[in-house]
């Protein structure tokens, strides 16, 4: 029981993050029916940008909590100025193209900045300075860290605020209104080209926290850490419903758990054959059983008829 | 009566198709005036054009004493020119109160940072985007679906939607694509009123239809697109007696 609770809490933790990230994916597919791949790239931007700024401000003597602040706050701004760059040299050009050319481009852009964090960051893995409060608690026999708990309400907050935005909001609506119809958005006088840079913008700056919490959490950060983060964000954004936003929330809390359940048990279950180390297989056997029998994902729906 | 908006021989060809052929006309301020023809005589070719969904392949069109600079939707919006279509186009995932409300960007101005800070003036705006959506959902008559999905009216409500959001955008010429295609009779009557009621207040209303009892019975003038050329122009009754006109619709009688 103890072994359940500890791991529920775990892939909450983790599906926080996942879910932040399958947000990014999931608001660029919905807006333009685009698989950012780039995505989990600019979620490893953000953790080394974050861990740039707050090494040297570590042994400053200034609180923990506030040289994650500034160094989250440099992470988000350079991320969003990534984002803005990449929609606009990289996808842009290619809005009215064939679909398989933006996701080639996507796939290359992934590459660059890849090979870009590692000519600056190098190929090691940098630890991330202990910042942030990590006093365990006890419940219920479980352990949970205050780290944990602060990046399940950070992210349950922001996710709360991206709703606000998009549900409440003239920009929201005008996001809503041009991912169901560009030309007829177009034609009420919102601007398309505006609002879809302000998605990669917003996209990439819960990518940014997603990043800073993930380097926070395992106290890691490297150059290709962005590619399994990302592609398991993917999987829980298909798992949700791809363009779906609360199905990107459901899916990667959902696949969290999944996840954390799997490495938890998965000793027991194989008589010791296969250890906690298969853990990134529960993703991809959710990701291929979603694909067939669900395709839509969980809260999704037609989503073939946009194109 | 002052002229709204004159267009000028305006072309229009989609490879090897002359869809629009030197159609020039005239629509005078306040009137309802109605566009009618065959099917594939060009009337939405000609709306596409007029607001900026197609780039025209010639002439010119003044509206409200200015050049409009066709091509562009946006601007067209902005000019004051709003439409709405022959199969319904609303933005089905949004409530009818939504709807509106987008309709009413072209003439709001608070950004990015507005929304994301709300700002009092941003509250401000927002508030009165919400208020005059209410008001405007009363005026088509549906305000009792408001908070419903866009995709769960009634046809005919969608219909009364669409001019709903059309009318959010303050225009001066209303374009009615077919409003009432796939309407029953009582439903027809009631589209009658509404327009009628919109002409009263000020906008002048661009009309292509098929129910040609409709068109006679509403209009203050009617032109006639045969084959996208421009066959007649005139006040109802002499067009339903010009010969070309009764040709055109194979020489069937107008009379339905």
């Amino acid at each position: 029981m103890d072994i359940f609770l500890q791991q529920i809490f775990n892939g909450l933790t983790l599906g926080s993050i996942y879910a932040l990230v399958a947000l990014g994916y999931t608001m660029v597919y919905g807006i333009m029916g685009l698989i950012n791949f780039a995505h989990g790239e600019v979620v490893m931007i953000g953790a080394l940008v974050a861990l740039a700024v707050m090494a040297p401000l570590a042994g400053s003597g200034l609180p923990g909590p506030l040289v994650v602040l500034i160094g989250l706050a440099a992470a988000v701004l350079v991320c969003m100025a990534l984002g803005a760059t990449i929609e606009r040299i990289a996808y842009r050009p290619l809005r009215n193209a064939p679909r398989l050319a933006p996701l080639i481009t996507a796939i290359g852009v992934s590459i660059v900045l890849q090979q870009l964090a590692m000519l600056i960051w190098g190929r090691r893995y940098h630890s991330v300075p202990r910042l942030l409060p990590d006093a365990p608690h006890e419940i219920f026999g479980a352990t949970i860290t205050e780290v944990q708990i602060l990046i399940m309400v950070v992210a349950a907050l922001t996710m709360a605020g991206l709703m606000l935005l998009v549900n409440r909001t003239k920009m929201g609506r005008a996001m809503r209104a041009t991912a169901e119809s560009p030309a007829i958005a177009a034609l009420m006088g919102v601007d398309a080209n505006r609002i879809i840079m302000l998605t990669f913008v917003i996209g990439s700056g819960l990518g940014a926290l997603a990043g800073v919490l993930v380097a926070a959490n395992y106290g890691i950060a490297h150059y290709h850490m962005g590619f399994l983060l990302g592609l398991k964000a993917f999987t829980a954004a298909v798992l949700g419903g791809i363009g779906n936003l609360p199905g990107a929330m459901v899916g990667g809390l959902l696949l969290g758990v999944i996840e954390a359940l799997g490495a938890g048990y998965i000793g027991d279950l194989t008589g010791g054959v296969l250890g906690s180390n298969y853990q990134d297989v529960f993703a991809f056997f959710v990701l291929i059983v979603v694909l067939i029998f669900r395709p839509s994902g969980l809260m999704g729906e037609k989503v073939a008829e946009r194109a | 009566m002052t002229v709204l908006l004159e267009a000028r021989g305006i072309g229009k060809r989609f490879g090897g198709v002359q869809a629009l052929h030197d159609v020039s006309l005239t629509i005078r301020r306040g009137e309802i005036y109605g566009l009618i023809g065959p099917n594939g005589a060009g009337k939405t070719t000609f709306f596409n054009v007029l607001t900026g969904l197609y780039p025209r392949d010639g002439g010119e069109v003044m509206f409200d004493g200015e050049p409009l600079k066709l091509g562009s939707p946006h601007e067209v919006t902005r000019a004051g020119i709003a439409r709405t279509f022959q199969n319904i186009r609303l933005f089905a995932n949004m409530t009818a109160l939504e709807n509106v409300m987008v309709g009413r960007h072209a003439r709001t101005k608070v950004g990015v940072g507005g929304a994301v800070f709300r700002f009092s003036s941003a509250r401000a705006e927002e508030a009165a985007i919400h208020r005059r959506a209410e008001e405007l959902l009363h005026y088509v008559g549906i305000a009792d679906h408001a908070n419903d999905l866009a995709r769960h009216l009634a046809y005919g409500d969608q219909r009364r939607l669409e001019i709903a959001r059309a009318l959010a955008t303050e225009p001066k010429l209303l374009a009615l694509d077919e409003p009432a295609a796939g309407m029953n009779a009582t439903e027809t009557a009631a589209l009658k009123t509404l327009v009628e009621g919109i002409r009263a207040d000020g906008v002048t209303v661009l009309l292509i239809e098929h129910d040609v009892k409709l068109v006679m019975g509403l209009c203050d003038r009617v032109a006639v697109l045969d084959y996208g050329e421009k066959i007649a122009e005139d006040v109802p009754a002499q067009v339903r007696n010009n010969p070309q006109v009764i040709e055109a619709y194979l020489g069937g009688s107008l009379e339905h």
